[in-house]
């Protein structure tokens, strides 16, 4: 399953801010619907992303029950050096994705 | 609020008359606006980027079912149709389409379970089941930015007929018909929404509201929840005919597939 969108731009010149934006396929169920039975609908969402650049970590986010399926998450950065950015999401019952993009930096 | 029964004279006759009356008949062509200029501007940005879009995520997803060999056949979408890039260029604007062999209209979707059925010897996807909004995702994001052609084949006419016929039906216990929204009220608010004008030229599209990817036949059903009828099942004939019938009316429009609505 295609489970990760992620953006940003190939090629960078030393020092720039690059946008990086990355779209996740997740539910994020909140653990507080019920199912027309009146089943309480459990709890599963992503509890953390992060994003490194070369191995460096360089954006961290805590994820919560009120945000909505399919997280979108934008934050920038500064281009430093050729390489790779990796992603990763983990949550609730084992959901582990992780995606690497490769960038350019003149 | 009956209004008359539709046609190129009645067309003709409403284009001349005044639009803002209470019953305006239909919608005259250069008047005609797609959902998309109904939703704010975040709504807007989030469906023109496809950085944002998350509909692109069943794109993505249905890009790869094409090239999956499915069924007994050990046949991909990709074996026959190629790249989809090409081969699917249009055909969403062209659905529902006529189907010889069945003698009416099917939708894309069931023109996709067709044939899983008929050619890769497969199991039906269920309806909005993730797999059949991707591959329908996949096609329909082949149309983006073509104008719609459904509805032109006169083997179809009786069904777009009966479309038709629904569309300015009243029915359940509001005692609605859709056209009483969609062409009589569009742009002012039911319960703080804008009605908008109901021309699927989105779908399938990503619904805040459903946080997913959703059919037509969804949106569909949804609306007559709303006027509190019993809703037709998925597949059934009477949805597609709707369908046909209001591809037609947006005959000529944009196909923006996969849309982002709130």
């Amino acid at each position: 399953m295609a489970s990760a969108l992620i953006n940003l731009p190939q090629r960078a010149r030393r020092g720039e801010f690059i946008e990086v934006k990355t779209l996740v396929s997740h539910p994020m169920e909140t653990g507080y619907r019920r199912s027309q039975l009146g089943v309480p609908i459990p709890q599963d969402i992503i509890r953390l992303f992060i994003c490194t650049y070369n191995g460096e970590e360089v954006f961290r986010a805590e994820l919560h029950p009120a945000i909505a399926a399919n997280p979108f998450i934008v934050f920038s950065t500064v281009a430093t050096a050729s390489g790779t950015l990796e992603f990763h999401w983990t949550g609730d019952n084992g959901f582990s994705v992780t995606e690497s993009v490769a960038i350019t930096v003149d | 609020m009956l209004r008359p029964g539709a046609g190129l004279g009645a067309l003709a006759a409403a284009a001349l008359a005044v639009a803002a009356s209470a019953s305006a008949g239909d919608i005259p062509l250069p008047e005609r606006r797609s959902g998309y200029d109904f939703t704010s501007r975040e709504t807007r940005a989030m469906q023109d980027d496809d950085g944002a879009n998350p509909g692109l995520l069943w794109v993505l997803e249905g890009e790869g079912l094409w090239k999956n060999k499915a069924g007994s056949a050990a046949r991909s979408c990709a074996d026959c149709h190629g790249d989809a890039r090409a081969s699917m260029k249009g055909v969403a604007a062209r659905h529902p389409s006529f189907d010889a062999a069945l003698g009416r209209p099917v939708d894309l979707e069931q023109r996709i379970n067709a044939c899983r059925l008929n050619q890769q010897k497969a199991p039906a996807l269920a309806w909005e089941s993730r797999e059949l909004l991707a591959l329908t995702a996949y096609v329909a994001r082949q149309s983006r930015g073509l104008p719609v052609e459904a509805g032109a084949d006169p083997r179809a006419q009786p069904f777009l007929d009966a479309g038709r016929a629904a569309f300015h039906r009243r029915q359940g216990q509001l005692n609605l018909a859709c056209s009483q929204c969609h062409d009589d009220n569009w742009g002012r608010r039911l319960a703080g929404n804008v009605i908008p004008q109901a021309h699927p030229t989105g779908y399938p599209l990503y619904r805040l509201e459903w946080q997913s990817l959703g059919s037509l036949q969804r949106r569909l059903r949804n609306c007559l929840v709303g006027i509190r009828a019993e809703p037709y099942d998925y597949g059934a004939a009477e949805l597609v005919d709707l369908e046909l019938f209001l591809m037609w009316r947006a005959r000529g429009m944009t196909i923006e597939a996969p849309a982002v609505r709130p």
